[in-house]
């Protein structure tokens, strides 16, 4: 990929043949390149592109589905409603929350997962991996029905189980308040999604040379030293790539918070805010704007991960 | 040569095939149009009535129905997105009363024929008639009508004293729940049950949330500011305070209420009729006892004011034509079928939903079956719809917001919450 030559601009003599020949092969390759990756360029831009540029036009827009014909251009109108809304930051708040535990919790768990998996007897390996990720392949909706039974007033068992504990009584409605549904909200999405975080980071501990851990060894370092040193050093794109993809996640939280409280005692994210201007209002301009500050929130996460952790990716795959 | 002629012939033919049949063509009897009839879920009630319609037709049509989700509020937003859509596969729909005037406005529905309608609301109960018009015209068909009532367990009644042949007020039932040790299962969720519980409160108040209802959403005047509303709030923080509506209120819909009514822990209860057909088949079942079916007892909907009559409220379904039908006639007719009383009575017996039309409810079957008909009659002849407006979901989303937990339900409420459907209304709020 590297043998581009650019056009000769020497003397007559000076080889214009193979020159040519080499520029038809990389405009043959190109050509290849873009009859591979064109159809999945076009639908790329098809299921992400469109959308997201319909969302922006609508947003402009003051317009209910069932009232077409009084749709009027407000231009950034709704973006000022939103931003003013205390509706919006109570849910930016909500949603800043959930996403600031659960990444925390998931990333000590995740990690502490892909070391019991990384240093687990090779016959019991499998077996390990299967039960930790077993979570991570059930669908979030049955596991957020689950966590909601389990943890109703009239048919959950967590009421009687831990009764013992203080502050857990047969009467302790957890859906009642802000509080306790959003610790439920956050169990439920820590369970979920804990294997994933956990199988990205055991990829990135399994990249970390054992030479180096060797070498740290003979110095005499401790396990929290190497720990420090050496493995978290050498797997900070694993770190930051497991830490996006969870936070880009945690930030769209939709599925736990309809099915346990329907957004009820201030537990609304910013998903289920964009979904009730959009579905259920059928606001369509005011709930596309909801869904472009989302969709720039997200951005600016993935912006300022990847800024922050000064991780070059293209290094990581070995091209510089 | 030949045989790859005759492989391309051969590969030709399938996908000749294949394209008809994807579109469709080459069938050359295509039997009576199918009419898809939409229907809430049920205990399969409507399904047999489609069967029983289609037989009847003689083969001027089939109709075949297709499920919608559980929540009414689920219903309408699938019909919603199909209807704007023009999908032309919507012929008869199983509509929730409140969102009529929205579909209509949206011009989602064809219109009734005259005669059609004149017979449709012929010997039907007041209540299930003001549910299917809008903009004084009849919109809808009422196939079913719904109402609360106050269901009380006859041995707690007695031992607090409650005179139950007379109305009672909802302080009476907190005084009577409070002497009894008992709770009154109430839906406190923060959804279209807490909405359908206040509208019946500030009805009874004698108020409305919706004075005046208009096109612009601007226009619409509103009655929480008024006294009635006043009272209708004072009403269900007192309820919600009293002690005696059990841990999970702020979470309780109508199936939590009936769970509680049926365990023993509530002895009143306001509820929709679906509490007798379960009662009954969890008897069948061997999960509930007869004796405790045995103390159910029945009255029309709990007074604000002693003297005041109730305004329970009503719900139910009625049938919608979608205006992209392809045989909007057939459907209409197919409606005049699925809402005689014959079939109004067999579904009345077999899911429990009352009946539209008065008639059924002096059927002695039906009594022999529900013998609380008489009561729901009287009840939807009293029972209020909830507010009758296009723009239903954000009156309701409002409340909703304002209104939960009925705990914290205070006189700045009903101010709060015109104030914030005002804002919603002109597209200057979310919700």
């Amino acid at each position: 990929m590297t043998t581009t030559a650019p056009p000769s601009t020497g003397s007559a003599t000076a080889a214009p043949a193979p020159a040519r020949h080499t520029s038809d092969r990389v405009r043959a390759e190109r050509r290849l390149g873009w009859m591979l990756a064109g159809p999945a360029f076009a639908v790329m831009l098809l299921v992400t592109a469109y959308p997201i540029f319909q969302a922006i036009y609508d947003s402009l827009f003051s317009y209910r589905l069932t009232d077409p014909g009084n749709r009027s251009f407000v231009g950034l109108g709704n973006y000022w409603v939103v931003l003013t809304d205390a509706l919006w930051w109570q849910s930016f708040g909500v949603t800043a929350f959930i996403t600031v535990v659960t990444v925390a919790v998931e990333l000590v768990l995740g990690f502490a997962l892909a070391l019991v998996m990384l240093k687990a007897l090779k016959g019991l390996r499998p077996i390990l991996r299967a039960a930790i990720l077993l979570p991570y392949a059930i669908i979030t909706v049955v596991s957020a029905f689950a966590w909601q039974f389990a943890f109703d007033l009239t048919s959950g068992f967590v009421n009687s189980w831990f009764a013992w504990l203080p502050g857990i009584s047969a009467e302790t409605d957890w859906f009642g308040q802000t509080g306790t549904s959003l610790l439920v909200i956050c169990l439920a999405e820590i369970w979920k999604t804990t294997p994933f975080i956990s199988l990205l980071l055991l990829a990135g501990l399994a990249q970390v040379p054992d030479v180096l851990q060797e070498a740290a060894q003979v110095d005499g370092a401790t396990w929290w030293q190497r720990m420090r040193k050496v493995t978290i050093p050498n797997m900070k794109a694993a770190i930051m790539v497991a830490l996006l993809f969870r936070t880009l996640d945690a930030f769209r939280v939709f599925d736990s918070v309809f099915i346990m409280t329907a957004g009820a005692n201030g537990t609304e994210t910013v998903s289920f805010l964009a979904y009730r201007q959009t579905i259920a209002r059928l606001e369509i301009g005011l709930g596309s704007a909801v869904s472009v500050l989302l969709f720039l929130s997200v951005v600016l996460i993935a912006f300022g991960f990847i800024k922050g952790f000064k991780v070059d990716l293209a290094q990581a795959r070995g091209e510089k | 040569m030949r045989q790859r002629r005759r492989r391309r012939l051969g590969t030709a033919a399938v996908a000749a095939l294949a394209l008809c049949g994807l579109a469709g063509c080459g069938v050359s009897d295509p039997g009576p149009p199918t009419l898809t009839w939409y229907i809430n879920p049920d205990s399969g009630g409507q399904a047999e009535i489609a069967a029983a319609c289609t037989a009847a037709a003689n083969g001027a049509y089939d109709i075949e129905v297709s499920t919608l989700p559980r929540e009414s509020s689920e219903q309408r937003q699938q019909l919603v997105r199909r209807l704007a859509a023009g999908d032309s596969s919507i012929d008869i729909m199983s509509l929730d009363p409140p969102y009529i005037p929205e579909f209509a406005q949206a011009g989602f529905l064809a219109p009734v024929p005259a005669e059609v309608g004149a017979r449709a609301i012929d010997g039907v109960a007041q209540s299930a008639i003001d549910g299917a018009t809008w903009n004084d015209q009849l919109v809808t068909i009422p196939f079913w009508a719904n109402t609360q009532l106050l269901w009380y367990k006859k041995s707690v009644a007695e031992a607090a004293g409650l005179d139950m042949t007379q109305p009672v007020t909802w302080d009476q039932l907190v005084a009577a729940a409070q002497a009894q040790d008992t709770q009154i299962a109430a839906q406190g969720r923060r959804a279209e049950s807490l909405v359908v519980w206040f509208n019946a409160l500030i009805q009874s108040a004698g108020g409305e949330v919706i004075t005046q209802t208009a096109d612009r959403p601007e226009d619409i005047q509103l009655g929480l500011d008024s006294p009635q509303s006043q009272r209708a709030s004072a009403v269900m923080s007192e309820i919600a305070n009293s002690g005696v509506v059990g841990p999970a209120f702020t979470t309780a819909g109508e199936d939590e209420s009936v769970a509680s009514f049926e365990n023993g822990a509530a002895g009143f209860m306001v509820n929709w009729p679906f509490v007798w057909g379960r009662a009954k088949s969890g008897v069948e079942g061997g999960t509930l006892d007869q004796s405790v079916v045995d103390d159910y007892g029945w009255a029309v909907y709990p007074e604000v004011d002693p003297g005041t009559p109730s305004a329970p409220p009503y719900g139910g379904i009625n049938l919608g034509v979608g205006a992209s039908s392809r045989y909007p006639d057939l459907a209409y007719q197919a409606t005049e079928c699925i809402t005689s009383d014959e079939n109004q009575k067999a579904y009345f017996i077999s899911d429990g939903n009352p009946a539209a039309s008065l008639a059924v409810f002096e059927d002695p079957e039906v009594i022999a079956e529900f013998p609380m008909a008489p009561v729901i009659a009287q009840s939807l002849q009293q029972a209020k719809p909830r507010p009758q407006t296009a723009y239903y979901s954000e009156v309701s989303g409002s409340l909703q917001r304002e209104y939960h937990p009925p705990t914290a339900v205070s006189p700045a409420t009903g101010p709060d919450a015109a104030a914030l459907i005002r804002a919603v209304l002109s597209g200057e709020e979310l919700l």
